[in-house]
């Protein structure tokens, strides 16, 4: 099997994850709080860890602010997030993704996410799991009345057990667990179907002479990167 | 065959009229994704295919590296266009950039566009400007497209009934790679908006009245169709400020109808079709809007004449009240998780519960960003303060969204308005609506933008932003304070 860029395999596959819970007690949290925009120069997908949550976690002298849950000991070492309503909006950046993945968690649990928030999370491994309110207030009970508590996630089964808590299941389509599953590179699943995409192209040039491309198809029209602007 | 194939043709030619063919009603947002549906995979998430694909400097270099480890390359770099606008500094053009790393990011997206033979409109660039404003007014952004870009606010391309939506690095990697993304499909949720706006009050004003209304999670997982005779009326930079901040309500993508004033805002623009086939396209846009009947998931109506001035005051633009009314308090609010967002909210921007709105002293103006910082905009704010003085202690700007923006301004003579009233007049970019260019807010600071998001820290560590509009932008710089706009014009 072929781990990494060029292969059908692009990402860990996730199975099942059993580890701690960390609570970030808060609703419509959104990218900008995830990570702020000084960490957004780079040019790699990775490191963005330490810059989690890093206004939260930090004070303006770059010292730890000790009650941020982050900071506290007992949560060190979770792999799981366990977040409130429309967690993830605002801007779709997806270091705020590679951030919650590089920092160590593997799934995020709310009662909602963001649209864009979502979908980054699936294209790097990280299980957004949506559950009901009242779920996922039992939860923050737990967490914080239980010291290092922990929740399994099976993905195959589609469900969550823990110490003291009934098995919970959830909901995923079919497609974005496949991909998880089978940690599969969306961009290799995608050019097994070109023939639809060469199709679909051949389709639109040969009626409408207009759209999708106002220019491009003609040789004489079609610009390139020399062109000065 | 089946009807259903035949739709499915082509752009234009397929924006089937529904109603003839004894389809369902179908919405404007339907017929779009019907007409760029590639295939779908059983129970699954839907291929479309893209139209345009807008790139910038912050989220492309990764995905272009992802090609590159992949040895993969650009489908359709004749669909591609970049341009650098949110990390680039706002002053003197020619000067060196001062902060290496965006320096770095800057020319990873020169070798980039370079390397795969994408069409840059860099630094200099006479089309440079903010990817949402530079769009339009490049004639890319046409009636009935499929436009993807990295960044949320692409919500914005939809004012010309199109359908435009923000993605994530590794999408923009699959568009970059196949013209193709795979989506979900949303649900439908019409906005009306009814009656005539009071003098005064903005296109900013009805967006920010409508994501009080429904929530900044209230339109996720749909398409928001706005409609109704307000909408009808308003210019396309008003419709673009609208649909902009669509995002903001969690809308996958807000839409328009087009019409004439969408097709003579096109018309003549440096990319649109031209002749014949502007003419072909005008024919085929006609069908492209929602049929009688064609059924939304859910529906509000706005009455546009009962809106006021708005002005956001806690952390999220969902936290947003009248001009005239007070800062409220966590008390207002019935559930626990609201009331601890409120009580934080408040901390943050250290406002106390029954403070008027026209008591908030204010430090920074910022005028800019791709909500606010089109021709109309700037002219709108330019007669606010024409005369006048910034007033003692207020430090204010203007960013125009686009090369092309500013160019128009000092033609009309606002650039000299402004300097004059005491602001600064500066190169565009996205500047300080997120602050990853040298353009922020110090801790503490309290700022009246004209930008789209008042998330802590967004405009700077510790700064604290109002949201308005242009017009309340420019009255809050002259007079240190918010005022009620209506009583200035």
């Amino acid at each position: 099997m072929d781990i990494g860029y060029g292969g059908y395999f692009l990402l860990e596959p996730f199975k099942i994850v059993t580890g701690m819970v960390a609570p970030i007690d808060r609703v419509n949290v959104d990218t900008d709080q995830i990570v702020p925009k000084q960490f957004l120069k780079l040019t790699q997908r990775t490191g963005y860890g330490q810059y989690l949550f890093y206004d939260w976690r930090y004070d303006s002298q770059g010292n730890p602010r000790n009650e941020f849950v982050l900071n506290q000991p007992r949560y060190h070492g979770s792999k799981v997030l366990l977040a409130r309503a429309n967690f993830g909006s605002g801007s779709s950046r997806e270091h705020a993704v590679w951030a919650i993945l590089d920092y160590g968690f593997r799934v995020v649990i709310a009662p909602s996410f963001s649209d864009i928030f979502y979908n980054n999370c699936l294209q790097n491994g990280v299980l957004p799991v949506s559950l009901s309110y009242e779920k996922v207030e039992s939860l923050f009970r737990k967490v914080y009345s239980v010291d290092g508590y922990y929740l399994t996630v099976n993905l195959e089964e589609q469900s969550i057990t823990g110490p003291e808590i009934e098995l919970i299941p959830f909901d995923i389509e079919p497609f974005p667990r496949k991909k998880l599953l089978e940690g599969l590179d969306e961009v290799a699943w995608t050019l097994q179907h070109e023939t639809h995409i060469t199709e679909y192209e051949t389709r639109r040039w040969d009626s409408d002479q207009v759209l999708p491309v106002s220019h491009g198809r003609n040789k004489k029209e079609q610009m390139s990167a020399s062109d000065q602007f | 065959m089946t009807v259903r194939i035949d739709q499915r043709r082509n752009g234009y030619t397929l924006i089937t009229k529904s109603l003839e063919l004894d389809l369902m009603p179908q919405t404007l947002f339907e017929k779009i994704w019907d007409s760029h549906l590639v295939c779908e995979e059983e129970e699954g998430p839907t291929l479309l295919y893209v139209d345009r694909h807008l790139v910038h400097e912050v989220t492309s270099p990764q995905a272009f590296d992802g090609l590159r480890l992949s040895g993969r390359t650009v489908r359709r770099p004749d669909l591609t266009f970049a341009t650098m606008d949110h990390n680039i500094p706002t002053e003197d053009r020619y000067l060196p950039i001062q902060d290496s790393i965006s320096a770095e990011q800057m020319e990873a997206l020169r070798r980039n566009c370079n390397e795969f033979g994408i069409t840059l409109f860099d630094l200099l660039s006479s089309y440079q400007g903010i990817v949402h404003v530079i769009g339009p007014e490049l004639g890319l952004t046409l009636p009935g497209q499929m436009i993807v870009c990295g960044d949320s606010h692409t919500s914005t391309h939809g004012a010309f009934g199109s359908l435009a939506f923000g993605i994530g690095t590794s999408e923009v990697e699959h568009v970059l790679a196949t013209q193709c993304i795979w989506q979900r499909r949303p649900m439908n949720f019409a906005i009306e908006v009814t009656g005539k706006r009071q003098i005064g009050v903005t296109a900013k004003d009805v967006i920010l009245s409508i994501i009080r209304e429904i929530g900044t999670a209230g339109a996720s997982g749909t398409v928001l169709e706005y409609r109704g005779e307000s909408i009808r009326k308003m210019s396309m930079e008003e419709r673009m400020t609208i649909c902009n901040m669509s995002i903001e309500a969690g809308a996958r993508a807000g839409i328009i109808a087009p019409d004439n004033t969408t097709f003579r805002y096109v018309s003549g623009r440096r990319f649109s079709p031209k002749g014949k086939d502007f003419d072909y396209m005008v024919d085929r846009c006609k069908e492209l809007s929602s049929d009688p009947g064609a059924r939304f998931d859910r529906m509000v109506t706005m009455d546009s004449s009962k809106i006021t001035p708005q002005v956001t005051w806690g952390t999220n633009p969902g936290m947003v009240t009248d001009v005239t009314g007070t800062i409220p308090s966590p008390e207002d609010f019935s559930d626990a998780e609201s009331m601890n967002a409120v009580k934080n909210a408040l901390e943050y921007m250290n406002l106390q519960p029954g403070t008027l709105i026209t008591e908030v002293k204010i430090d920074r103006v910022f005028i800019g960003s791709c909500t606010n910082a089109r021709i109309e905009d700037l002219d709108a704010a330019s007669r606010i303060i024409r005369g006048k003085r910034v007033a003692p202690g207020v430090s204010a700007m203007v960013v125009p969204g686009s090369k092309a923006v500013k160019v128009e301004a000092e033609r009309r003579s606002l650039d000299l308005v402004f300097k004059e009233a005491g602001f600064e007049w500066r190169e565009s970019g996205c500047s300080m609506c997120l602050g990853m260019n040298p353009d922020v807010l110090q801790p503490g600071e309290r700022c009246a933008s004209t930008s789209n998001r008042n998330f802590e820290g967004r405009q700077g560590r510790g700064g604290r932003t109002h949201l308005v509009s242009p017009l309340m932008a420019a009255a809050a710089a002259i007079n240190g304070h918010f005022v009620d706009v209506r009583e200035w014009i």
